[in-house]
This record gives structure tokens, sequence and C-alpha cells, in this order.
């Protein structure tokens, strides 16, 4: 297989562990009276959109930052609750970049490029230092030194953690670097502006249309560089972890102004959120994977015995041990519960369809604590207690104080959203959408395939392969907009300082601008008899359904067939209530889901095309006997990168993964 | 609308309207029958506004985005308390079981004068935004960091530092406060530099530059009720607040500087 | 950078000073109730008007009563200035407010509780600091003690006058019990060793200094008084 033409990675030439470090030192420069005279365009101030914009800033360049939130401290990296990974080897466990470039490589069922982890890599352990400057309170041991712990399976204690709000304290980071910058001036801020439109002249990006949400007002914004960093997709599924306004829009119309998107069918399904509990449900609350260290995962034995838990005829806590099926310890008894995200989403998935899942809708399972909690906990306090024989109220009482130490928090958020007190019943689980591998494809640069225009963190395909390893979203966000877009904007910019700032009059402004508006004043005009979430439900069952956790070619083409229909529907039948020129949520839903609706029918596609099993991507039909993922590295090492033709047709381009440093091998957890 | 456990309720609610920060509101009233107790909150305006968009009439505007109690973005005044009645949650994480069967619900605003309203219950907060522009940050450009580790910081100090920098920024605290005033929220940032070395160095320029941007946006002035800390839903000390007032009025008399 | 300037008008300085006048009223207070407490001696009021009699003539007392003063109107006129600005803070205010959900509502009240404190004080001067303090320089065969039993034990106007010392007493406790903790938390002293300690002696403060300040017109009413 050869790479399409189309597709220059600009990876650079040399070793691999010194492609970057000589990268950045021959990289061209722009001298800094230039820079004030440069105008960058920040859309999205997540991780990745703050941390750009501020460093960008820093530097000297004129930046803009859009955001649909009422705040840039809204952005939904805030919702990360993990950690973060990086390569400092303070535990002294054998760490190192090398160390964290293979398992991020490993992790993503090698389907990333080698060149662009190992940078990762490389600036992971800067990320740290950066953010501990800013302020960021992370935890600390008693010596005053950062504490680690091990996170998502892997040997070393590399993550590092501020209580279950990593996310949170990370981007008040950012943030506050961001808003330093507003207030010197250096930034310009537009909060409650939501990007609709990139605007290329002389085939490059030159600026964006956005619209002001208060005012409904469209605006031109002219830039030499646009750097979208709005997230991922995961919403396109309704039901996901993600926040409600979290959207593929800014994404998606770059693609349709040539931005080619990558691995669109790569998704990661989370597997312990709390279980939808009715029709109402309008998101998914993730609970921390931390908890699977300690919760034994399993259903019952017997169909008989779900079926009375799902009639609420049966509790729980009196099933026999003989009568549960700890199925991840009897199908991966090397790393049991601890299994990565996908093998455990699956395996949630098998039992449930077979019949054997629990809460009323059967698309549940069990997560107890009550084993470990008495048993391991308990037993360890009562020794330190120096009680040789303690009683089973003694064990229940002490193992309840350390669980409660461990993830108080966590059980508390349980017990709000649900009503079921953690401690006393095991927890009810089930898999969720949560991150999108997927994104526009960019070059090692991180620029997409429009010359000026750029994608960070989520947004773009870059880093994760097939498969998100536990708390590298974070690292990757802050790695591109901290460490990589400053030197790497360079190669593209020093080229644009005898570019004048384009008239805002400019016929492709106003083109671009006329095109926004028709599209908002035709699905004001439809006044059908459906509304926006009635769409985006129906979407997001099909995509669920055959385009989550396992798909098969026959799901895959009526899916494509159901989502065009969903579309047609749509612009037929949608009734978006108000008017253009006002705060209105319900027209903003509307333009977000039309972009859902035709990302939908291209995640089908990537799925459709991709023949084989890996990572986030699960096909039926290439699994071995015993149900494991069968990769296909003959035909499929590749980056998929889709460009849109028309809506409906795109056209496929290949980049061939080449892997010179990395023997690639079987992902096993058995 | 019946969730998992079956159960459901009636509830009147009662929910300020206003078109846009410059036109006057009034409250209209929306019977709802058989509220799942299973919803949160929010999903139970969703319900809400599908019947409002189903009958040609214009959905209640709202503020939410994550729905998981941490970005701030929610903010609904709920029976005289912002975020409802439950302690320690935000709007989104409230759930209809706090309520009863035939419960008149009434929803207004965050209301001050520094966060006018945008349209219904959404008002504007970047307010918070430009005092955290004047002085919440340490400044350090990218690159300029030395090696995490050689900054020591007592695991106390860390931990404290850390519950002060938990705040959402929701402004629950401006919203219960009867003055208006926000030093809760800005308190919190104080406090959160002030005990890591890292803030030292802007430790007197932050206080005061702060505390000026606050007054200049209009919010009232803290006289000790602890109201703000009762309502957070991060549970933010007020203990933060006594730090602002040390660190303002010494940096305000005592900096031995021009 | 300092701001020594600004201070005074910023909200923090303003706080400052609500809190500093308000805790150097309390400091009055504690003479106050020590001297009135003498009135329990029951030797009619021997001890009790060589102590007043000792505080109108002390040149140095006469002074500080200027500060005391100051320090009252300064208190008083920026309790003011402080509720207007933050009645300006919210414009529109609730339509349902459940304050009781996080506050006490003597915490909320302050401005009530201090008014009634300001009309209590009017009386109250008018009762005994004129004829006492002012009347003292003109004439100086005065028995304190008689003329405060007087007041207290005139029939209809008696009883009336101890009705609204009691209410007077009882602002005052109420505006202590938020006042005394919250002058140092105002100050920025708080710390989580001594501001429980604060607080439990600021509660057992405003109860004793009420009760006694109290307990004189009631004891002088019932004859426990003499």
């Amino acid at each position: 297989m050869a790479t399409s033409p189309k597709l220059d990675s600009k990876i650079p030439d040399g070793p691999l562990d010194q492609k970057w470090t000589k990268y950045r030192s021959t990289v061209a420069l722009v001298n800094p009276a230039n820079k004030r005279n440069l105008e960058v365009i920040v859309v999205g101030s997540g991780l990745a959109g703050a941390s750009a914009a501020a460093s960008l800033a820093e530097m000297g360049y004129k930046v803009k930052v859009f955001c649909f939130q009422d705040s840039p401290r809204r952005a939904h990296s805030i919702a990360a609750q993990g950690g973060i990974n990086a390569a400092k080897n303070y535990q002294n466990d054998g760490d190192s970049i090398y160390r964290l470039f293979y398992d991020t490589i490993k992790g993503g069922d090698y389907r990333s490029r080698e060149a662009n982890v190992h940078r990762l890599s490389e600036v992971s352990g800067s990320i740290i230092d950066q953010c501990v400057a800013q302020g960021v309170p992370f935890a600390r041991e008693y010596g005053g030194l950062l504490s680690n712990r091990s996170f998502g399976g892997t040997q070393v204690q590399r993550t590092f953690y501020a209580a279950g709000q990593t996310g949170q304290q990370l981007l008040l980071g950012a943030y506050s670097a961001l808003q330093r910058q507003v207030g010197m001036g250096a930034v310009k801020l537009y909060a409650r502006h939501e990007m609709l439109d990139v605007v290329n002249i002389d085939g490059k990006c030159q600026g964006i249309i956005a619209r002001h949400s208060v005012t409904g007002q469209l605006e031109r914004h002219f830039g030499h560089a646009v750097l979208l960093c709005t997230g991922g997709y995961g919403n396109v599924f309704f039901l996901s972890t993600n926040a409600m306004g979290s959207n593929v829009t800014a994404a998606w119309k770059a693609h349709k102004k040539g931005a080619f998107f990558s691995n669109p069918c790569y998704t990661q399904i989370h597997p312990t959120c709390i279980p939808v509990s009715g029709e109402h449900q309008s998101k998914l609350t993730l609970m921390s994977e931390s908890l699977r260290n300690d919760g034994r995962i399993w259903v019952p034995k017997n169909k008989a015995d779900a079926e009375a838990i799902r009639a609420g005829k049966l509790d729980p806590n009196n099933l026999k041990e003989d009568d549960r099926d700890y199925y991840l310890e009897r199908r991966y008894p090397a790393f049991g519960n601890l299994v990565p995200r996908d093998v455990a989403s699956r395996a949630a998935k098998e039992r449930c369809d077979a019949g054997f899942g629990v809460n009323g809708t059967g698309q549940a399972v069990y997560l107890d604590f009550a084993f470990n909690m008495k048993y391991k906990y308990g037993k360890i306090e009562a020794t330190k207690k120096g009680i040789e024989n303690p009683t089973e109220a003694q064990l229940d009482e002490f193992g309840h104080a350390v669980i409660k130490e461990k993830y108080g928090n966590l059980f508390d958020m349980y017990a709000q959203i649900t009503g079921v007190d953690p401690y006393k019943n095991p927890m009810q689980i089930y898999p969720a959408v949560h991150y999108t591998m997927g994104g526009l494809w960019v070059d090692y640069n991180l620029m997409t395939t429009v010359p000026g225009l750029y994608a960070l963190g989520e947004a773009n395909f870059s880093d994760h392969g097939a498969n998100r390893l536990g708390a590298s979203a974070l690292m990757q966000g802050l790695a591109d907009g901290y460490f990589v877009i400053p030197y790497t904007i360079g190669s593209y910019l020093s080229k644009e300082i005898s570019t004048k700032a384009i008239s805002l009059d400019h016929e492709a402004f106003v083109k671009a601008e006329q095109d926004v508006q028709e599209r908002i004043n035709k699905l004001l005009s439809i006044k059908g008899t459906k509304t926006v979430d009635y769409f985006h439900k129906r979407l997001g069952k099909v995509i669920w359904d055959k385009c989550g956790m396992a798909r098969n070619a026959e799901g895959l083409k009526w899916a494509i067939e159901e989502v065009r229909r969903i579309r047609e529907e749509f612009w037929k039948d949608v009734r978006v209530p108000g008017e253009a020129n006002e705060f209105n949520p319900e027209l903003e839903k509307a333009g977000r889901v039309a972009d859902f609706i035709e990302l939908g029918e291209l995640m089908c596609k990537d799925a459709l095309e991709r023949n084989e099993s890996c990572g986030g991507h699960f096909r039926e039909e290439y699994q071995a006997a015993d149900g494991e993922a069968e990769r296909d590295d003959e035909n499929f090492a590749y980056v998929a990168a889709w460009e849109l033709k028309e809506v409906g047709n795109w056209e496929l381009h290949k980049e061939e993964l080449v892997y010179e440093n990395i023997k690639i091998a079987k992902r096993s957890y058995k | 609308m019946a969730g998992t456990s079956g159960k459901t309720i009636n509830v009147t609610i009662k929910v300020w309207r206003q078109k846009n920060k410059n036109q006057k509101g009034q409250f209209e009233t929306h019977p709802m029958k058989g509220v799942s107790v299973d919803m949160s909150f929010l999903e139970m305006f969703d319900v809400l506004n599908d019947r409002l968009i189903t009958e040609g009439k214009d959905p209640v505007a709202f503020d939410h985005d994550c729905r998981e109690g941490i970005c701030g973005m929610c903010s609904m005044y709920i029976n005289g308390r912002p975020h409802g009645p439950k302690q320690g949650v935000t709007t989104c994480q409230l759930h209809m079981r706090s309520f009863k069967d035939g419960d008149t619900i009434v929803v207004e605003p965050w209301r001050s004068a520094a966060f006018p309203v945008v349209k219904d219950l959404a008002v504007d907060r970047s307010a918070f935004d430009r005092i955290i522009a004047s002085g919440g940050f340490v400044s350090v450009n990218t690159g300029n960091a030395r090696d995490a580790n050689s900054i020591l910081i007592p695991k106390d100090d860390a931990d404290q530092a850390f519950n002060a920098a938990a705040c959402i920024g929701c402004g629950a605290c401006v919203a219960a406060c009867k003055n208006g005033s926000a030093m809760l929220f800005v308190s919190a940032k104080v406090s959160q530099l002030a005990l890591l070395p890292q803030g030292q160095i802007e430790r007197d320029e932050r206080v005061l530059n702060m505390v000026n941007q606050m007054d200049e946006e209009g919010f009232g002035n803290c006289t000790n009720t602890a109201a703000c800390e009762a309502e957070c839903p991060k549970g933010i000390s007020l203990e933060n607040i006594a730090r602002l007032n040390r660190e303002y009025i010494s940096a305000s008399n005592f900096a031995n500087r021009k | 950078m300092s701001n020594s300037k600004g201070f005074l008008k910023s909200s923090i300085g303003r706080k400052a000073i609500m809190g500093l006048t308000g805790l150097f009223l309390v400091t009055f207070l504690i003479v106050h109730v020590s001297i009135n407490s003498l009135l329990f001696v029951g030797d009619s009021g021997a001890t009790f008007n060589a102590a007043a009699n000792f505080m109108a003539h002390n040149p140095v007392i006469r002074v500080v009563e200027i500060g005391l003063f100051a320090g009252l109107i300064l208190h008083t006129v920026q309790a003011l200035l402080l509720t207007l600005a933050n009645r300006k803070a919210r414009p529109q205010g609730y339509a349902v407010v459940n304050g009781a959900a996080n506050s006490s509502w003597y915490s909320r009240s302050m401005g009530l509780l201090g008014t009634l404190l300001l009309l209590f004080l009017v009386m109250h001067l008018y009762h005994f600091w004129w004829p006492t303090k002012v009347a003292v320089f003109t004439d100086h065969e005065h028995n304190t003690f008689d003329e405060i039993k007087a007041v207290f034990t005139d029939g209809t106007m008696g009883i009336i006058s101890v009705l609204l010392y009691v209410i007077g007493c009882i602002s005052l406790a109420y505006h202590l019990l938020h006042g005394f903790q919250s002058g140092f938390q105002t100050l920025g002293l708080n710390h989580k060793k001594y501001t429980p300690l604060i607080k439990k002696t600021g509660i057992g403060f405003s109860i004793i200094v009420s009760l006694l300040f109290a307990l004189m017109p009631i004891g002088f009413l019932i004859g426990f008084i003499k």
C-alpha cells in the first residue's frame, strides 16, 4: 500500500528520538516584529485551545479566541477526572520517554504515527513543569514531592492527578494563562460565539464566520492561521459522557471546506458509566476508571436470576457467590477487572446482549465492592488494629471507612444520580461513549490538508490510534497547545509575513457569511413537526446500535441508508423555534445535529471500509474463536483520510503507517 | 416518563421569562405531570421545552453544559436557593426525587447587577472572567518552568490550595448572598495562589488588582452571613474570605513598596 | 505597589472599618457593663456612684468618649453607605428567598438590629448620658443611682421603659451574636484552632453582656436592686 500523494505527513527525517529536537531547532522562525502583525484565530478554549492561545500570545502573535460557552473555563476538558501521564520517572520504576511512547502505540493498537507519539512522549514532562509553575495543585506526598499513581493498566506510576478533578485543575491553569493574555490585550476573547464556517482565500484558510449567540449577529474574522481546538464528536451518539454542547460543527465545516477527516470510526467506549435511567436521559456520567481497581464486575450466572433482578423480585445482595459470573476474571485471568477499556466494554455488552444484564433495562452489569471492602481492606485494617478474629460486622465497618476515604466523592456522586446507596448495594454500570480518536487529518505540524488550518487536541486524529490510554487525552491536548504548535506554526507563518490582513468585504467572506445565513434561514423556515432532539436521539440510536461497541457489514450498510433517511427527514420536518437574531439555543442545537447526521454517515462508511477489528473498532466478522479482536496489519495498517466531494460522497485516501522502531504484535491481556 | 424506579410526581413550575436584558420579565406557570423522579432537574426542563416547541411556543433558555457538576455553567435559583434544595450539588446534579408530589417550584435566574440576564434563566457572568484576567494567575510564560519537583510544597498547603481551586465559577455565591457579593469566588483564587510558593511573587499585586476589578464590576459587599459557603456546590470555605481580607489589608497598608 | 489611598474606598477597606469600629464598640461595652454591674452590689448605689463619678470627671475618659462617639458614628454611617451599595448590587430582587436554608436571620438583619439599637441609644442617651455626663458640668450634686432608679420605677412609664430597654438588650444580643465573630473574620483573623474559640467567646459575650444589661432595669422594677 502506498500513501496517497495528497497526504504529506511531513515527518522529519532522522532517528526517531532526534526527529523532534532537530526539527524544533531548524523550523523557520518569525521575528518578533513580524509576529505582532500576524493574527491567529483559535476556536475552542479547552486544554488545547487555551494553552495554544496563551502560548502564541506570549510569543507575540495577535490572537483571537472563540468559544460557544459563556466563559472559556467551561470547556469540557474540565470534566476529565483521572489524571495526566508524563514520562518523568519520578517513582524510579523504570519509566522513560520510550516506554510511554511504546505503551501509547501498543494501547492504540498500532494505528498511530510513531513520530507524533514519540514527540508527545518527549514533551510530556515539560507539561507537568509548566502546570506546576502555574499553580496547578497536583496531589503531593508528605515530603512535598508530587504524587503519582498507575492508571489504565500500565505497569509504571506515571499519572499525575489532582483528586478526581485533574482536568478541571489543568484547564483552570491554562485558562488563567489565557486570561492573563486577555488582560494584557494580547488575546481578544469571543465567548458565546460559535464558529459556523472557515473562509479559504487563495487556497489558504484566512478566516472564519462566527455567530454571536446572544444577538444572533454573524461576524467575519480574518486570521493568518486558524486553529481548531474544538474537541471530539462523541455526541453523535446523543448519549455520551460529553457535555451537552460538545459538537463536531467546527471540524465538520472545515471538512466541508477541504480538510480531510480521519478514522471517524475510532470511538472509545468507557466501561464504567452510570446506566441509562429512562427515556428522559440527556447525558451519561462517567465513574472514574480507578473504581475498577477495587470493584469486581459480575452478572448473574443464570438467566432466571437476571430476570428476577430486573423485575425487582431478587435483591442482588442475596445472590449466592456460586450464582455470580465474574466474567472478566473468568475470561482474562491475568488482567481480570483491569483489562483495557475496549475489552471491558465489549465484554459487558456481550453479557447484556446474551440476556444477563441487570437494571430495569437489562443494560447494566454490577461493579461490586463488597468483597474487597470486607475481605481486603476490612482485614488489613483489622490486622493493623491487632484484632485477630474480626466479626463480619467489624470487617464491614473497617472496610467501609477505607472505601469512603478512597472513593468517597465518587460514591456520593453515584448515590446522588441514582438514589441508590453504593456502600450497601453493588453499583450498576454500563459502557458509554467517552472519547473519539478520529478527527481532522493533520500532518506533523498539526496542519490539516488546508494550508493555514490547524487542528489540535481531540479534534485531530493524530496520537491515539484506534484506542486511547487512560490519562493520555489531557497530555495530548496540552502537548499540542503548549509545546507543539508554538514551534510548528512558524513553518507556515514565516511564509505569511507579507500577507496583508484581508478586507472583511472580500467576496470569499461575503459568500461564506451568506451561506451561513441561508442555512440558518433554512433551518428556521422548515417549521416541521419534530424537535431537534427527536432527530438527534434517532441518529444516536442508529449509530450506537450499528456503529458502537460492535459493528458488522450488514448493520453498517443499513445504518448508512438509515442515516440518509434521517437527514432527508430532518431537512423536511424539523421544527426550530424562535428567530435568527436572538439568543436561540435550539437553533444552535439544530445546526450541530445537522452536522452530526452528515458525520454519522461517514463514521459508518469508515467502519464498513475497515475490514478488521482494532482498538475501539470491533467488527464482528473479524474475531477469533474466543471472541478476541483480529487485526489485519497487512491490509489495514493505514490512516483513513476522507475527502468530502459533496454531502454523502467521499473519496478515501490512505496514509500508510510505517513502524520502524516498534515490532507490531498482537495485543493480548489474557 | 417513568425511569428505572418507576416513580413519578406531578409538579408546577413557575419560571422566570425575560426576552433580553433590556426588557422586563415575568413569571410563567407550567404544570408538569408524571415527572420521573430519576430525572435531573435540567432533564425536567428538557421535557418542558420539548413540549413548548411542539406547541409552537418559545422554549425556556437556560445555561448548561457538562451536566456532571463541574463546568459551572448551570445556574438556576430554585425555590429561593441557588442550585435548589440540596447542598453540595449544582442544578444539573439535582434530581426530581428531591421534590414532592404537588410541589410548586419557582425558578429564577441569578440576580445581580454584575450578572445581567441574557435571556430567561441565562445570565452573563463574564465579570468573573475579567476578575481572573486582572490577576488570577501566575505570570509564567510557556517554556519558562523549572522541573516540577524542584518546588516542594507541604501536603497540607497543597491540599488547602486544591480545596480553594475546586471553585467552578458558577456564581452561586453571588446569587446566594443577600448583598450580591463575589468575595467567595475572588477569595478562592486569591487563596489558592497565596497558599502556594508559585504565587508569592505577585501576591500583593494580585489581591489588589482582583479586588479592584471585583469592586468595579458592581458586586456587593460581604457581611459574613456565610450563605455563600452554605450554597457553594464545591464547599469552598469561608476561611478563604478571611484570607482575602488579610491579604488585601496587608497588601494595601503594609507592603513596603511604591 | 501599595494601595493605602484606595483602601478606605475599597469594599474590603470599608468592611475593615466596620469590623474595627465594631470591635472597638465591643471594648466599650466591656467597660460599660462592668461599671453598671456595680449596681448589683446592694449598697444603694454607693460603689456605683463613685465609679460613675470617676467616669464623668476623669479627663482621659472624657477624651476617649469622644473617640467612642466618633467610632459609633463611623460604624453607623459606613453601615448606611454599605447597605445602599449592596442594594445597588441587586436591583431586581428574588420572588422567593429561602434565607433560613443557608444563614441565620440575625446575620441577615444586622441593618435592622443596628437601627433598633440606634433608636434605643437615642433614648438611652436622653435618659442617662445627658443628665449624668453633660449636666454634670453644671450640677455637681448628682446621684446617678437615684436617677436610674427613677426612670424604671416611674409607674406605667417605668414599665414601658423597662420593656424598651429589654427590647434594646435583645437587639444588642443578636447584633453581637453575629457582629463579634464577624469582626474578626473581616479583619482576616480566621484560624482553624482559634476561630472556634472566638465564635464561642462571641456567643458567651453576647448573652452575658446583654443579660447583665437587661437585668438592671428589670432589677429596679421588681425591686431586686435597692
